[in-house]
């Protein structure tokens, strides 16, 4: 599968996603920087990495939504090209409207860096289907604006659709009906706060998120 | 011509920050502190022949996230 990670200014974790993906998939991921207008021909994924994209100014995830690369990864996302935000890459997923709500200021203003159980809601998408329904996985997250926010009509569509990926199974930061990991309505989207490509190998303390990956890999081809 | 532009959450939007905040001064012993909510100003210097069009595009696409947030316009 070949995919791609794109890299902005103040982005942390394209480093060890691209690892994540290489293990997994056998293949390097390009490494697409922010000012390109292009992506490669062929993807299988893109993945927006974790971090601080452009210091977090004006809000997390702003100023990444609006730079050159993400209109080509709208564009992509939009012909059906599987692709995963997480963390930071969440919060650029939602500025960019691929995903509805906004991810605030956690509830308790602390950073939180830690494992958290997860519940896997929906094992249906290309992205859980190395889960089942149901399942606790733990992931670590590392935010401060993981705080899921949608309007009540918005949530009960979400979750009508059957678009939580995944859900807090302890109380961590605050967000809506637990809301961790969101896909977008056909489903070839996903944005999550908590972190699965360093939950890939028995080293890590576990390896619930290489299953993320394993199963796109096999959903994907 | 010089704006400003006051971005504040729209309510019923959590605001922890505005939370924080009003504790801290009833900390400091201020009675009555019934709700704080933070917001952003922009000052914005502009091209006397700048449409009120683009002003207001300027607001959704960029400076508010129209999502949790609303914007007003003050002319200097």
């Amino acid at each position: 599968m070949k995919s791609a990670v794109i890299v902005f200014p103040g982005s942390n974790c394209d480093r060890d996603i691209a690892t994540a993906l290489e293990d997994v998939t056998g293949t390097a991921p390009q490494m697409v920087w922010h000012g390109e207008t292009e992506l490669p021909a062929g993807l299988g994924l893109i993945a927006l990495p974790g971090g601080f994209s452009y210091g977090d100014y004006l809000r997390c995830g702003a100023i990444a939504a609006r730079s050159p690369v993400v209109r080509a990864v709208v564009e992509a996302a939009e012909r059906g090209v599987p692709v995963v935000g997480i963390c930071n890459g969440f919060q650029i997923l939602t500025e960019t409207g691929l995903l509805p709500g906004a991810l605030m200021r956690n509830a308790g203003l602390n950073f939180v860096c830690r494992d958290v159980s997860l519940t896997v809601d929906n094992s249906q998408s290309i992205f859980t289907s190395g889960y089942r329904s149901g399942e606790t996985i733990i992931v670590p997250v590392a935010h401060h604006d993981g705080n899921y926010f949608a309007d009540a009509d918005t949530l009960d569509r979400i979750e009508g659709e059957g678009r939580v990926a995944f859900r807090y199974a302890e109380d961590v930061n605050g967000s809506a009906r637990a809301i961790a990991g969101l896909l977008n309505k056909a489903g070839n989207v996903l944005g999550m706060m908590p972190h699965p490509e360093r939950r890939i190998e028995a080293a890590h303390g576990g390896t619930d998120g290489r299953r993320l990956f394993e199963g796109l890999l096999e959903a994907v081809g | 011509m010089k704006l400003r532009i006051i971005v504040t959450l729209k309510n019923g939007v959590l605001d922890p920050q505005g939370k924080a905040i009003q504790h801290a001064l009833a900390g400091l012993g201020f009675a009555g502190v019934e709700d704080v909510r933070a917001g952003k100003i922009f000052e914005l210097e502009l091209a006397d022949d700048t449409s009120d069009a683009a002003i207001d595009e300027m607001c959704r696409k960029l400076l508010a996230n129209t999502v949790i947030e609303n914007y007003r316009v003050e002319r200097a």
